[in-house]
Order: structure tokens, then sequence, then C-alpha cells
């Protein structure tokens, strides 16, 4: 692992309800870290609060205690050096897929000749050549989903916060934009963090792999994935995913029975 | 679109338009209708020939023949400067109101009191205020196209997707920016939408407002023909005032289409 791009320290939430003072502990000295280049999962039954983690470090939320450091800086609000791929479609729905990838280095006035080239190269990777002046409601939700990676990987953010990116797509197309997220990966190496309660899912992208708790979510295990890259579909059928995969699912199970 | 379909369309929509005039038109002719109260409508077609055309053959006939394009192009002046000034105001208020809930809280009570007193209850106040005629009629045309304006813009920007708002702001949108970038495009659907009611309340209060006194303008024309009896020309009048607040209606449909050809069911 690299020098830690991502470094969560004891981070807590507490939710208030503005009306009624209604108080809900949706995370408990979560600590983790994430490594440049590195691809870090995480995992657990709904409502655990990992989503939570996410938007405190994008910035949508503040943590009620803790710190939250990228790149060692501090995080004080949502900014363009942390990138979020959210679950629902996104999309800025009133500008073309080129009006929608060129949106952050436009309204951060980097001037055309700066992205223009990455622009064209990022349709090529997205694999929406033709497309460009297509409006998102015309596209398929994976070819969205891609869109709305795109956009923010020519940011060049320093951390790339996927919120179950490809849980609303059918699994044929889940599997398709998982090597294809991979392949991205392999070329341009971004640092990931991704959030998913699908284990196959977390095991086949991830360098490293934590498990939370339910509410108040803690973190419950941390496992290295070691299976080697680049990956393909084949490693599903690996002993050490089988294991990894054995292991996971025991824990998950023993939060989601708990009473 | 094809020239097919757009002449089975134009038949579509003049069907039953044209079932009502013959239905009128036979009712005149066997006598249920008392002609002086209800012309036929051949009556009221050749009316409006010379409400808008005039008579060639003996120009100057009577007072109203030609006078049509001197009366609209007052009409709409009026409705453009007070339907223009009401989506000015309107807007800027609706999308304050949408931001901000205090804001809201403060104002939202005051228009809803306000918005409900019918707009023939306020003509004897903006006549003592803005005198009998063209003052008074702008103002009574702001008030008609301004609350429609108002509410629709402030829903508008309320039920703007929270996820768009921080898809603009992680991708690096100011706070400042946001308005323009997200909030605007957003909202311009809702937008549209109190801009159309509002449009076409400003020309029932041009006509209420003209029917008080102005010499000028298709309201006064209407108010006119009444004093004289003259129910062909009183119906002509209304028809007009239909077909411009149509015209009217289709020229802010179209400048919005292109500024809206995102969304996919608004132009089906």
């Amino acid at each position: 692992m690299g020098r830690a791009k991502v470094d969560l320290k004891e981070l807590s939430k507490v939710f208030v309800e503005p009306l009624t003072g209604k108080r809900t502990e949706a995370l408990r000295r979560v600590s983790l870290t994430i490594g440049e280049n590195e691809i870090v999962c995480l995992l657990g039954p709904s409502g655990c609060g990992k989503s939570t983690v996410l938007r405190v470090v994008a910035g949508f939320e503040t943590a009620s205690e803790g710190d939250v450091l990228v790149d060692g800086v501090p995080v004080t609000g949502p900014g363009p050096d942390r990138g979020v791929v959210f679950q629902e479609q996104a999309l800025f729905p009133w500008l073309s897929i080129y009006q929608n990838i060129i949106y952050g280095p436009k309204i951060r006035r980097l001037g055309r000749a700066a992205y223009e080239g990455l622009a064209e190269r990022y349709i090529d990777v997205v694999g929406l050549r033709g497309f460009e002046h297509h409006y998102p409601h015309e596209l398929s939700g994976g070819m969205k989903q891609r869109v709305a990676i795109a956009r923010v990987l020519i940011n060049s953010p320093a951390v790339l916060l996927m919120d179950e990116p490809f849980g609303a797509l059918d699994a044929q197309t889940r599997s398709t934009m998982q090597e294809w997220l991979l392949d991205v990966w392999q070329a341009a190496r971004p640092t990931i963090l991704f959030i998913t309660h699908d284990v196959d899912e977390a095991i086949f992208l991830a360098d490293r792999v934590y498990v939370m708790t339910a509410r108040p979510g803690r973190i419950k295990l941390e496992r290295e994935v070691s299976l080697p890259r680049p990956r393909t579909l084949d490693v599903l059928t690996s002993s050490v995913f089988m294991h990894l995969k054995r292991e996971i699912l025991e824990s998950i199970r023993s939060e989601v029975h708990a009473p | 679109m094809q020239v097919a379909t757009l002449v089975g369309r134009a038949a579509r929509a003049m069907a039953v338009p044209a079932a009502l005039i013959a239905v009128w038109q036979l009712a005149v002719t066997a006598g249920y209708l008392p002609p002086r109260l209800m012309p036929s409508p051949w009556k009221v077609a050749t009316t409006g020939y010379d409400f808008i055309l005039g008579n060639p053959n003996s120009p100057g006939a009577y007072v109203f023949s030609g006078s049509f394009l001197k009366h609209a192009y007052i009409s709409t002046l009026r409705v453009l400067n007070g339907f223009g000034l009401a989506v000015i105001t309107g807007v800027t208020l609706g999308i304050l109101l949408g931001v901000s809930r205090t804001l809201e809280r403060f104002v939202d009570p005051v228009l809803q009191v306000i918005r409900p007193i019918p707009i023939t209850a306020w003509l004897p106040l903006s006549i003592m205020w803005f005198g009998l005629g063209h003052r008074a009629t702008l103002f009574l045309i702001f008030l008609g196209a301004f609350f429609p304006i108002v509410i629709n813009t402030t829903i508008g920007v309320k039920v703007v997707d929270q996820r768009l708002i921080e898809a603009a702001q992680m991708l690096g949108t100011r706070p400042s920016q946001l308005f323009y970038r997200v909030l605007i495009p957003a909202s311009l659907p809702s937008v549209l939408a109190g801009l159309r009611v509002g449009l076409g309340f400003a020309w029932v209060c041009l006509v209420v407002g003209e029917m008080t006194g102005v010499g000028t303008g298709l309201g006064s024309a209407i108010a006119d023909a009444r004093e004289l009896f003259r129910i062909d020309l009183i119906m002509v009048g209304m028809l007009l005032v239909g077909f411009i607040g149509y015209a009217s209606d289709r020229v802010i449909v179209y400048t919005f289409r292109r500024a809206l050809r995102w969304s996919p069911n608004l132009f089906r």
C-alpha cells in the first residue's frame, strides 16, 4: 500500500432530527485508510451507515466526531478533488453527454484547450463515440453510469467515491460494468472508495475490503484481497475468492441476524 | 412532420368547432334563437371580416371597419408590458422563495391571502390609484400574471433533485454558480407552466381593464359594441382575444421548445 490518500480517524456521526430532537447514531468510531491507487470496498448490511461514510468523505455531511483527511487535508465541504458517483441517475438532464463530461473543467474555468483533448479521450473510454450530442434520457442505465464516472475522472480527483454505482443495473450489465471499471483502473489507476452490499462485487474489485456492523456502523473486519491483477471474471470461481467470500458472508450474516 | 399528419391533425382540431358552428347556424336559420340576441355564425364572420380588413366598397362605412389592427396592437403592447413586469418580478421572487425556507415563511402567507382576491375586486382600487384606463389596466395585467408565475417558479426550484445539487457541488460548482448552472435549468419546465398560465390571465385582465374606459384596445371595442347593442361585434371581439391569446401561448411554447428539448415528455 502506498501513502494514505484518504484517512478516516475515529469517525462518528449522529443525526439529530431538527423538529423532534430525536438522535440516531449512524457511525461509531470508524477508522479506515485508502492508499494511493488502491480500490477499497466498504461492505455491510443495508442501513449500516456505509453510504454515510462516503457522504462524510464527500463533504455532503459533517462528522460529529473524528477527522477525515484527504491528502492530509481535513475535508470541509464538497469539492472536485473527491468525485462522487451516485447510485441513482445524477447526470444533468439538460446537458448533452459531451457537456456533462466537460462540466467540471468548464465550471472551474480551465479553458477549452485544457479539457478538449481529455473530453475526446473520455468519450472513447466510456465507449460513447457517436452519442456525444445525445441527452441522458436517451441512454441506457449502464451508459449513464459510465458518463457519470467519466465526468468525475476528468477532474483528476484524489479519490473516486462510488456509492453502489451499479446497484440499480441488471445483473448482466452490472458484471460488464465491473470489468469495465477494472479496465479503466488499469489504465489510470484512480484511488477508489467503493460502497456496495454485493460481496462478489466487493471481492472482484477490491484490493482491500472492510465490513461494517449493523447500526451504529463500526468496522468489523478488514481483509486484503490477494487476487492478482488484471482480473477477469474467472477469479469468481477461484478458491481464494470462495474462501474470502465465505468468511465475509458469515461476518455479514451474523449482523443481519443480530437482534 | 409529414404534411399528411399535419393536415390530419388540423382536421381533428377543426372537427368539433365545425360541428358547433353548423348546429348554431341551423338553430338560427330554423328560428330557435332570437337573431337580436344570437346572430348567425355567418353574420359574425362577415362582421369579423369587416372589423379586421374593412370594407373596400365603402371605406369608413362605420367606426369599427378595419380597426382591428389598431386595437390589437395597443392591447398586445399592454399585455407585453404588464406580463413582462410580472415575469421579471415573479421569476425572481419565485427563485428566492424556492431557495429560502425562511423567506418563504415570511412572504408566502401574504401571497396566498392576496392571490384569491378576484381581479374584478381589484378594479375599484386600481381605478382610484391609477385613474381610469391605461395604467390601471397595466396594473391588473401584472397582478393577474404575477401569482401563477411566482407559485410555479417556487415549486420548480423546491423540487429540484438534491442529487443534482450535490453532483454540481462535488464537480466544483460554487454556491453563486448553482443558480445559473442547476436551479434555473432544472426548474425551467415548471417556470414554463407558470408563464403559460400567467399569460392566459394577462389577456383576461387586459379585457377587464380595457372595458373600464380606455379609447382603444380589444376590450374597449367589446365595451363599445355593447353600448351599440352589436352582439355580432361583441362575439368577434371575444373570439379575436381568444385567438391572439392562443397565438401568444404558441410563441411562449416554441420559445422554450429548444431550451427544453432535453425533457423527454414535455413536447410529445
